[in-house]
């Protein structure tokens, strides 16, 4: 009963943000038309929930690059990554807190009920047991996916995955390898997750050779890049913006397909200056591109990195060798997050060509907050702003 | 009913009923009846109508009156033991009647490990290698255990159990290759001495980092069942180790993923300079396993004999029923905890002479092979000299070979190299190139 009480505050917690997120794409629920407030406190409501959209999301132009699609949002586009592996790999596991029902976000429906509750099943409240038991699985030869259930919570398996997980290889010259473990947790700020719903912890792991850090921008790179994830030979955690679960629909292929890990992603090309970012945050510099453009007249090349580590630097130099500028944006604090190490790197590759200081705009150096989330997060504004000082530097 | 509840209660109400059981052989059947009935109980259909508790939590009677449970300390769980300290067999239906060449295999297995361990520990000592772990008084769980399972049952170290390795059929000269860190290390001389592993033998590679295997054991024994194999997991860890986190999560997965595993402690009364009494308050480790709903057993891990047959009767249980078993090994660190470590600064001389001495696995084993006129002092003298120069000849090849070629510095961080390392293994290569009167390059392989 524990266990259910704490699904129930949990997934209660995501349902209301996932209104208050996506006001324009879902109608009021029911829950909110029965509160009756007075006229002054409905019009606070509507003022908090204008500032919890702070991005738009940007589908990408549809492709049958890949085959015929159908219109998924990024949980559906993960279960559909899970269907494919769990269908074409007899030795996959899905495993995690509260998996077996479907998950606390819809990610897993479905699924136990078509491979059988010994693949798709639910484990005891222990995060450092669930990374252990994924690389046990993964060592002894079986697909192992694993779920954390928010990324604010892996920090409990921190040693089973820098400690072991990514040295497995490397320490036993090759005889042992757990390169069949992927660990996926929703990941990133959500409107209102506070301290231990919001955080962005991929700098922690960078840090960490032998993994590989992944972060998709919407459901079409969330399924391609999960599915590589899953076959790639070495640890990967993906984190899964849980902002875009809901939010993000697009044309999604109905059949697997591998995107490439390590490698970032244009999604925009310009010419006056490059900004990089991964998960929702390239949403948000989507739109500064196009207020740069609008207000300023600039010409900006955007770049979704999708692989935090290993990281594309040959990308991301070619595009700052052109614009000259840079800026880097992540929702996780400033300090030590991972602006720092592309900065730096572009700094040593690019010294000749940089017309600007690089420039970081992130998260401040304090614990995620409640209500303060709007003033915390790099927003449209902070962004467009430190492009202004930049470009007239 | 009321006889189902009576197995309930005395489930419920732990250990301490079971233990009054003298015969060990009834507890294990009232274990085994109750963790059944448990299991059965999840069926049941829920009736407001009875007086009987509901609650999904726990299947147990209502009791009005107020009671803490209390651990049994004093009175812990006996002890299995097989052969007394003169190595005679105390109950002969409990003699695994080994065959003759069995039980000198164990013996030249046992004493083969001492002879290594006491030469590497000198090399030690004089700056020939960095690091060494003996496994003086612990060479009977290794040995018993490692016999009573198949030689593909994989197998998940700590670091003092090289005697499985041994048992294995690992030769003596990749012992030393690791430990030496040569171009023969099947490890690539990446890690630590004694940090030993081996696909072939199906043993896992020891890490440094306490019970972070434990878990690893359940997802591994999961996949293993999946595969139905018919094999089991066997997990080592020593009594220090049964109180990081890990444990608990490794065990409790375990018990309710149903996984084919035997946990076997090593309960040598230290951890580093930590005694048990300050590791844990209850009865050590093995009274935990009926916590987490676990088959388990204490015993004497001086007596390689009763090792060897809880091992083998866990390992069949575990195999046919799915389920975790756990063994405590009752035995004393002879040895000082490393090399880095001298253990006179908190015990006793007379403390370690006592199980040096007195109640020793390998000396155990000479008296039961002496007494049935299978080992003589000749026997035993040849024996040493040939143990001695098996280990000197593997000793001095290991010393004379080169460490590995440089480039191994950046392989197998991941499964292939990537850019990055790539250009880094280029700019250390470069520096060298340059610098190579600085650093002992004519020590590496080329």
């Amino acid at each position: 009963m524990a266990a259910a009480a704490r699904l129930l505050v949990k997934s209660a917690a995501f349902n209301s943000s996932v209104s208050a997120v996506c006001g324009r794409v879902r109608a009021p629920t029911a829950g909110t038309s029965l509160i009756r407030l007075s006229p002054s406190c409905s019009l606070r409501l509507k003022t908090q929930t204008r500032h919890a959209a702070h991005f738009t999301f940007y589908s990408d132009p549809v492709s049958t690059k890949y085959g015929p699609t159908t219109k998924m949002n990024l949980f559906q586009s993960v279960t559909s990554a899970l269907d494919h592996t769990l269908a074409s790999d007899p030795t996959a596991v899905i495993f995690g807190e509260d998996v077996a029902f479907g998950g606390v976000f819809r990610c897993t429906v479905g699924l136990r009920d078509k491979y059988g509750k010994d693949r798709v099943f639910n484990t005891p409240l222990c995060e450092q047991g669930i990374v252990g038991f994924g690389i046990g699985a993964a060592t002894a030869g079986a697909t192992a996916i694993a779920e954390i259930q928010f990324a604010d919570y892996i920090f409990p398996a921190f040693d089973q995955i820098v400690n072991e997980a990514a040295k497995y290889r490397y320490r036993s010259g090759n005889h042992y390898d757990c390169g069949t473990l992927t660990i996926r947790a929703p990941w990133g700020c959500v409107g209102h997750g506070s301290i231990y719903h919001s955080q962005s912890p991929e700098a922690f792991f960078a840090h960490s050779p032998g993994l590989k850090v992944v972060v998709p921008r919407g459901p079409v790179q969330a399924k391609g890049l999960l599915l590589s994830c899953i076959a790639d030979k070495n640890p990967c955690i993906f984190f899964e913006p849980k902002i875009l679960y809901r939010a993000a629909v697009e044309q999604v292929p109905t059949e697997a397909y591998h995107l490439p890990l390590s490698q970032a992603d244009i999604v925009q090309e310009g010419s006056d200056l490059t900004m990089v970012a991964w998960g929702t945050q390239v949403h948000v510099l989507k739109e500064v591109a196009n207020m740069a453009q609008d207000k300023l007249g600039l010409s900006c090349e955007l770049i979704d990195l999708q692989t935090i580590l290993p990281w594309d630097i040959e990308t991301v130099c070619k595009s700052v060798v052109k614009t000259g500028r840079l800026l880097i944006s992540h929702e996780a604090p400033v300090t030590g997050g991972f602006a720092a190490e592309i900065s730096t790197t572009v700094q040593e590759e690019c010294f000749l060509n940089l017309e600007a200081p690089i420039t970081r705009v992130c998260g401040y150096d304090t614990p995620f907050p409640h209500i303060f989330e709007p003033f915390y997060i790099p927003d449209k504004w902070k962004c467009f702003e430190a492009i202004k000082r930049m470009i007239n530097y | 009913m009321v006889a189902v509840r009576n197995m309930q209660r005395l489930w419920g109400l732990g250990v301490s009923a079971i233990r009054q059981h003298a015969a060990l052989k009834t507890s294990r059947v009232v274990q085994q009846k109750a963790f059944r009935l448990n299991a059965a109980h999840c069926q049941q259909s829920y009736d407001s109508s009875m007086e009987k508790p509901q609650f999904p939590g726990a299947s147990a009677e209502f009791v009005d009156h107020l009671e803490f449970i209390q651990p049994n300390v004093i009175s812990g769980i006996p002890v299995y033991r097989v052969m007394d300290r003169q190595g005679q067999i105390i109950n002969p239906s409990e003699d695994p009647q080994l065959s003759k060449d069995t039980v000198l295999n164990f013996y030249q297995k046992m004493t083969l490990l001492n002879t290594m361990d006491r030469i590497l520990y000198e090399s030690q000592r004089q700056g020939r290698i960095s690091f060494y772990m003996t496994n003086y008084g612990e060479e009977g769980t290794h040995i018993g255990s490692a016999a009573a399972l198949n030689s593909d049952d994989l197998v998940f170290g700590q670091y003092r159990e090289a005697g499985v390795l041994m048992y294995r059929g690992f030769p003596l000269d990749l012992f030393m290759a690791q430990c030496y860190g040569n171009a023969d290390d099947v490890g690539k001389g990446r890690q630590m001495p004694v940090h030993y592993g081996c696909k072939e033998h199906h043993f896992v590679t020891i890490s440094s980092p306490l019970a972070t295997q434990i878990p690893q054991v359940a997802g591994a024994a999961y996949a293993i069942k999946r595969e139905n194999s018919n094999r089991v997991v066997v997990c080592y860890f020593g009594e220090g180790a049964a109180s990081e986190g890990d444990a608990h999560a490794g065990f409790n997965f375990s018990a309710t993923l149903e996984c084919p595993i035997i946990f076997f402690c090593r309960n040598n009364g230290y951890a580093i300079s930590t005694p048990t009494h300050e590791q844990y308050r209850g009865d050590g480790i093995a009274a935990r396993g009926p916590g987490y709903g676990m088959l388990s057993i204490r015993v004497d891990g001086n007596d390689v004999f009763a090792v060897y047959n809880a091992t083998k009767e866990a390992r069949r249980r575990a195999v046919a029923e799915n389920q975790p078993f756990l063994i405590e090994a009752m035995t004393y660190r002879i040895g000082h905890h490393s090399t880095s470590d001298d253990s006179s600064a908190y015990r006793s001389v007379d403390e370690v002479n006592y199980w040096d001495k007195q109640d020793h696995p390998i000396s155990r084993l000479r008296h039961y092979m002496s007494a049935r006129g299978w080992w003589g002092e000749d026997e035993e003298r040849a024996w040493r000299k040939q143990s001695r120069k098996l280990v000197m000849e593997a000793f001095e090849k290991a010393e004379r070979r080169l460490k590995p070629n440089l480039e191994l510095i950046f392989t197998d961080v991941y499964d292939e190299m990537t850019p990055g390392l790539t250009k880094q293994r280029e700019s250390m290569m470069r520096h060298l190139q340059q610098y190579k009167e600085h650093y002992p390059v004519d020590l590496y392989e080329k």
